[in-house]
């Protein structure tokens, strides 16, 4: 530490250089940030996915429907603490281009399977009483300025209803949050006893269940009795903890993480040329003086140390500003377009592993030249200069 | 006259000496190809997936769904209504027959080779029709599926992607056993992912009793389709949506390919920006290394102009290396390389091969020369600025 003010001073010898090496670095660790948040966002919420709830689908696919009479059942199940269940309604607000999640679901239940998610008591009160009403996550209702009290008409694209309309009106009771930053509220949830009345099929069917395991039961047992008991029926089911869902949801976008890692890849490579090329100019151009330090008593490995130390610093200034830069942009992003692109999060975990990264990177850049600095035979270099 | 002459003399020069400073033009050189593949790469992506869309969609078919739906898994049709549909003007015939399919478009839980992982199949109904609707689906492996039989013939590309899809392989789900009779291809179209099987057997196993999604017509003329969407839409029995073939998938293209563009260009700006910086520093070292040389020749009397005009020129070609070097590696690379994805318009999977085109290596070329006369720019105004009298005593 003692040498922060000589490495500091040695960094800056050539401005332009070293400011064009600090953009440089600053852009790749700009992109890290960006692309580690777009990444995230197709993990499709695995990570904020509670352990202790569970999904239970048709096994044929998710597409088909449950018959209602499950629900009994499945609440009777040893180790089932509460369930409630949703359905995808897929409707969109005036123009097709937005669409969004919308459940048919039962108001109380629901809110007490997700208590991550937040809604004033009077809202809920007011949605469960109203059979039209509807709820609407934070990032829709800021992406369309809703407000409680607007009357919100969704076009069905799936359920027409019994009058043959496709125009379904819903009051807008309530708008719910998360505290959670990477949670996403991009939906809208209404009465599932209007749906089931409205609509012109599909009776006496929901979507998925979902339920809450009592403290203690083992998630994968819970499941293996769900699924024993509807076995060899015409709607067999398949249930998984919410979380592997998620898991092997998100898995359904390929090779996506796998495209992600190559362009940082390539982006790191270039970073990576570009600081090393300029530590071995720096240190090339500064040869005599290496060589006077060491006359006047520097052991070889302060003499390393001071090498490898002005690398990492250049790295570590421009990397932490584009980190910086990062965050803002993706802080911006998820809470101006949160609804177009729900999920996107700077994760800690990321911003740990670009911290990690910029170390590797500054010694990565800095080693070679730091070795021949250090190898330096005294009387050679002198002689050169 | 003579001021070209100096130009190229002192380009020339310059350019010799490039391997001289092998180590920072080398810099410049990845930099910026590294931008063009980064570009290519992500590019390619959203090409090859609009043209496997494209590639499914004839002007002179038309679909026929619920007005409203979106996309075929959200419609729903009668009985009644596909024979109005199928009977309508403007369908051709074949003999008395109408060449109309009737369609269930559902999704099937099959396992990913990639990653052995439950993926969203696209499973088709059809009747016999189809095969005329669409006229580039060949048979290539095994035999027809029967009507009234559990059998599937499958896409070639899904066969590839997808576990056990292979002739005389058997699928359990529900309570039936299914078996793949034969292979199909498509002229590397989306239909290529897809399950075909007969329309009424796949009715009873997903339990929609006489009802179909979409109804695909061959069309005398393509110039029929808005008599067809007229007739189609005054007939108080039915409420349709009417679209091209060509129409219905690119807007189940759009919001993938768009989504591709809003990530890919601004990655690709930023990346640019990032090689400037690189293609900067490389040239202002290059400019120092050959202070001397500059110096001499001015000197001699050659003038500032062909001193910048020289260093724009390296910088210029070097982007130009690395630009088609990238271009070449993403070719190499992504060009044909398989993947398959969720396409939200449809909720259901995509079998897709990148597709590395003549106007994406263009883009990237073009990109890749502003990089290097941006890059080459400053420096070159030091070049010609630098006092002579300073630079030759510093020899």
């Amino acid at each position: 530490m003692k040498y922060f003010g000589f490495i500091w001073k040695n960094a800056w010898r050539k401005k332009v250089r070293t400011s064009l090496t600090i953009l440089s670095v600053l852009v790749a660790f700009l992109l890290y940030s960006l692309l580690s948040a777009i990444g995230y966002a197709f993990r499709v919420g695995a990570d904020v996915a509670d352990a202790e709830r569970l999904v239970v689908l048709d096994k044929v696919s998710l597409i088909n429907p449950l018959p209602v009479s499950y629900r009994n059942k499945i609440a009777a199940t040893p180790g089932v603490e509460s369930v409630t269940h949703a359905s995808w309604f897929g409707g969109y607000y005036q123009d097709p281009r937005n669409q969004m999640a919308q459940f048919p679901t039962e108001p109380r239940e629901y809110f007490e399977m997700y208590p991550e998610l937040k809604i004033p008591p009077e809202q809920l009160d007011a949605w469960a009483r109203n059979r039209a009403g509807i709820v609407v996550g934070e990032e829709l209702a800021q992406r369309f300025g809703w407000k409680v009290g607007d009357r919100i008409p969704l076009q069905a694209t799936i359920w027409t209803k019994k009058d043959g309309g496709r125009t379904w009106d819903f009051d807008l009771e309530g708008i719910f949050s998360t505290d959670d930053p990477r949670g996403n509220t991009a939906y809208m949830l209404f009465n599932y006893d209007y749906f089931e009345e409205a609509r012109a099929f599909g009776q006496g069917t929901v979507g998925w269940y979902i339920l809450r395991i009592a403290s203690g039961a083992n998630p994968v047992e819970v499941a293996n009795a769900i699924d024993a008991q509807f076995a060899n029926s015409p709607n067999e089911t398949e249930t998984s903890t919410e979380q592997a869902f998620a898991e092997s949801f998100s898995k359904q976008f390929g090779n996506i993480a796998l495209i992600v890692t190559l362009i940082l890849g390539a982006v790191f490579f270039t970073l990576l040329l570009v600081s090393g090329n300029t530590m071995a100019q720096s240190v090339r151009e500064r040869i005599s003086e290496l060589a006077v330090l060491k006359t006047l008593g520097f052991r070889d490995q302060s003499v390393l140390g001071i090498v490898l130390s002005e690398s990492i610093l250049i790295m570590l200034i421009g990397g932490l500003l584009g980190l910086g830069i990062g965050w803002l942009l993706v802080q911006g992003l998820s809470q101006n377009l949160g609804a177009f692109l729900p999920g996107i999060f700077l994760s800690p975990q990321a911003a740990l592993g670009a911290l990690a990264l910029m170390v590797l990177a500054g010694i990565a850049a800095g080693i070679f030249p730091a070795l021949k600095a250090m190898r330096l035979s005294i009387v050679d270099a002198l002689a050169r200069g | 006259m003579r001021s070209i002459r100096q130009i190229s003399a002192v380009t020339w020069l310059n350019i010799r000496n490039v391997p001289q400073r092998l180590g920072s033009s080398m810099v410049a050189v990845i930099g910026v190809a590294a931008v063009v593949l980064v570009f290519a790469a992500v590019l390619s992506m959203a090409k090859g997936f609009e043209r496997t869309m494209v590639a499914a969609g004839a002007d002179d078919a038309a679909i026929v769904m619920r007005s409203g739906s979106t996309s075929e898994m959200n419609s729903g049709l009668s009985h009644e209504q596909m024979l109005i549909v199928a009977n309508a003007p403007g369908v051709m015939k074949d003999g008395d027959t109408p060449i109309a399919s009737a369609e269930l478009y559902v999704i099937i839980d099959i396992k990913k080779k990639s990653n052995n992982q439950d993926a969203n199949v696209p499973l088709r109904g059809v009747q016999p029709a189809a095969f005329q609707v669409r006229d580039n689906v060949e048979l290539i492996e095994g035999r027809m599926f029967e009507p009234g039989k559990n059998e599937f013939i499958v896409g070639h590309a899904a066969q590839q992607e997808f576990v056990g899809l292979d002739v005389g392989s058997v699928i359990r789900f529900g309570q039936t056993d299914w078996s793949v009779v034969g292979v199909f291809s498509a002229n590397g179209s989306v239909s290529e992912s897809e399950l075909w099987t007969d329309v009424r057997v796949l009715q009873s196993a997903y339990r929609r009793g006489n009802s179909y999604q979409s109804v695909r017509v061959k069309l005398d003329d393509k110039d029929d389709l808005a008599a067809l969407e007229k007739v189609l839409t005054d007939d108080p029995r039915i409420d349709p949506d009417v679209l091209s073939e060509r129409e219905y998938y690119s807007s189940q293209a759009e919001g993938l390919s768009q989504f591709i563009r809003i990530v890919g260009y601004p990655l690709t700006i930023l990346m640019a920006i990032g090689a400037v910086f690189g293609a900067l520093n490389s040239m202002y070292s290059s400019v120092s290394a050959r202070g001397k040389e500059i110096a001499t020749l001015r000197a001699l009397g050659f003038g500032p102009f062909p001193v910048m005009v020289s260093t724009v020129v390296e910088s210029t070609l070097l982007a130009l290396a690395g630009g088609l070097i990238g271009g070449a590696v993403a070719y190499l690379i992504f060009n044909g390389f398989r993947v398959s994805t969720l396409n939200g318009a449809s909720f259901s999977q995509v079998v897709f091969d990148f597709a590395v085109t003549g106007d994406l290596l263009v883009q990237g070329i073009i990109a890749a020369l502003i990089i290097g006369v941006v890059g080459g720019f400053f420096p070159a105004i030091r070049a010609a600025r630098m006092p002579v009298a300073q630079a030759l005593r510093e020899l």
